[in-house]
């Protein structure tokens, strides 16, 4: 007899979905079927019971080959290359839970690391411009029951997060919407023609890189203020009739993606989307929304602002926090050449960073702690896989309205499989005995 | 003498790379979805491509062979779009300007008719830049 286990969290993207359901074999061990999770989450859930899995930590040999090596080997490398480096990198955090994560910034303050997470591709501009002029925002809940005009600016969620327009943004009926989609007005702000701006009431296809120009003409016309014909390649007329439709909702709410935050202008297109929302609360109520990619990238930047004060970009090399972005910050320390040890977990720079970064990584002494095989791991001195979190082990996760949710275990990892946090608690653990710290 | 155009490159997320990275990236599938270029209709025309044709993508900080294909979510004239990924990474503004974060939006690139080079795995492709020897 297989069992169905229901409410399930999916640990892919910051829309953390929470009805998913799973069947799992009689004895727990092996995962059959997915139901109510997006293609993605499915592939994450089933990917989880592949048979070419790695499963012991493996450390590369002089000659490029891997050799298996058990935990303890591994926990004894990690600590011995943080104890010894000068300045090494601790990044990642944002596949992970916010337990181990913890467990992470103990270690990263004993080797005074420098620690960051993948806001560092993806949100750290919006963080910076949080902290220059504030965040006016709500959960998805008064998403789902209340938003009447909803704009997506420079994302693409029917891609990149499949369940967020059916579950909170668009189609669910809410209390005050109860029409569902026939209630809400949706404006899409992309540079191409996206599947999320197919479903719009108004595609603005703006000129790539410039947003700040839009959104500081959207505040013009709010203000019913002079226009130049076009700004951003839309024309004046266009920019006029959007203004009056977000104008005239009861409840709005704009979700940006990496559209603003990875142009050129980054944190000061946000800026400059916040101090919109500020205006339109002049009219009526308005919040505003990062689309978080990682499950549970806002639960780092939680856990790290909680304990060391800042979000990411942490330097910790003085004994003590810093936060200085573009000088602490993941990719300008690679490039400059500054790091001297490398720690990745929960997440893929090798992927994901600019090449130039990348080589930095390659260049030192590394650990890639990841259940995958990526092309960190591909690049990385130590291998050391571990359950998946969310599947094999459960744990505390941040949702992109900051609302947490405790992931659940579903099924049994492969015998002899550690978790994020059973692995770092035994580097922690032997970093203070070759550190002598209490 | 082959022709080269000038595109504005983006990259980004796509539903099937998504699946491809959870999928695992080691597998041919991540390369089907993300080494490649989508391109306006109207910049195949006039690279002089047909869909589907290997090209090498070239800027200021790198070059990298992807496979041109049709634009999906277009139409989009002048600007390319390659999925986020190693293949994207190759050629990406690096700069943060004191942000922490990449320019990974708005390089200028040209592109080019590469028809007899390959268009290399997503962890081959990454350890080759990085010079990573593999047993």
């Amino acid at each position: 007899m297989t069992k169905t286990i229901t409410d399930v969290i999916c640990p892919f993207c910051g829309t953390l979905c929470d009805d998913v359901e799973v069947v799992v074999s009689d004895d727990g061990k092996k995962l059959l079927e997915v139901a109510n999770a997006c293609v993605i989450g499915t592939e994450k859930f089933l990917h989880s019971q592949s048979a070419d899995r790695v499963t012991k930590p493996r450390l590369r040999q002089a000659d490029g080959s891997w050799k298996d090596i058990s935990y303890d080997e591994a926990a004894d490398y990690t600590a011995k290359m943080l104890a010894g480096a000068k300045k090494p990198l601790m990044y990642g955090w944002s596949s992970t839970n916010c337990e181990a994560q913890s467990v992470g910034n103990e270690i990263a303050e004993i080797a005074k690391a420098c620690c960051d997470n993948t806001a560092a591709v993806c949100h750290g501009t919006t963080l910076i411009a949080v902290q220059d002029i504030g965040l006016p925002t709500c959960t998805l809940g008064e998403v789902k029951n209340r938003a009447d005009r909803v704009i997506f600016w420079g994302c693409n969620p029917a891609h990149a997060h499949p369940r967020h327009m059916s579950r909170y943004s668009i189609f669910p009926r809410g209390f005050f919407t109860g029409k569902g989609q026939m209630s809400r007005k949706l404006v899409v702000v992309d540079p191409r023609c996206t599947d999320t701006s197919k479903m719009a009431d108004v595609h603005l296809q703006i000129e790539q890189g410039r947003d700040y120009e839009l959104l500081n003409a959207l505040r013009v016309a709010l203000k019913g203020e002079w226009l130049p014909d076009s700004v951003a390649g839309i024309p004046a007329e266009k920019i006029r009739e959007v203004a009056d439709i977000l104008k005239s909702g009861r409840f709005g709410i704009i979700f940006f993606g990496m559209g603003v935050t990875q142009s050129l202008s980054k944190n000061h297109n946000i800026d400059e989307a916040i101090a919109l929302t500020k205006d339109l609360n002049e009219y009526t109520k308005y919040s505003i929304m990062p689309m978080r990619g990682h499950y549970n990238v806002t639960g780092s930047g939680e856990v790290f602002a909680w304990q060391f004060g800042f979000p990411y970009s942490v330097d910790l090399t003085r004994g003590f926090a810093r936060y200085n972005p573009g000088d602490s910050s993941s990719i300008d320390l690679l490039t400059r050449g500054e790091v001297d040890a490398m720690f990745t977990i929960g997440s893929d720079p090798g992927a994901h960073f600019p090449i130039s970064a990348v080589k930095g990584i390659a260049k030192v002494d590394s650990v890639c702690i990841d259940p995958h095989l990526t092309p960190t791991s591909g690049v990385s001195k130590l291998h050391v896989p571990v359950a998946f979190n969310g599947v094999e082990c459960g744990g505390n996760c941040y949702r992109m309205d900051n609302v947490p949710i405790d992931c659940r275990k579903v099924v049994e990892p492969p015998e002899g499989m550690l978790t994020d946090e059973q692995f770092l608690v035994m580097v922690r653990d032997r970093l203070r005995k070759l550190k002598g710290a209490a | 003498m082959a022709k080269t155009i000038s595109v504005n490159l983006i990259s980004g997320r796509t539903i099937q790379q998504g699946v491809a990275i959870e999928s695992g990236k080691e597998k041919p599938s991540y390369r089907t979805a993300c080494g490649i270029i989508e391109m306006d209709k109207a910049d195949l025309k006039a690279l002089g491509a047909w869909k589907n044709t290997n090209v090498k993508v070239t800027s200021d900080y790198g070059s990298v062979v992807v496979k041109a294909v049709e634009a999906t979510q277009g139409p989009h004239p002048g600007v390319a779009f390659i999925p986020m990924g190693p293949w994207a990474n190759s050629i990406v503004n690096p700069n943060t300007y004191s942000t922490g974060m990449p320019t990974f939006k708005g390089t200028p690139v040209t592109v080019e008719v590469a028809i007899d080079e390959p268009v290399l795995l997503g962890i081959e492709l990454v350890q080759k830049q990085c010079g990573v020897m593999v047993g």
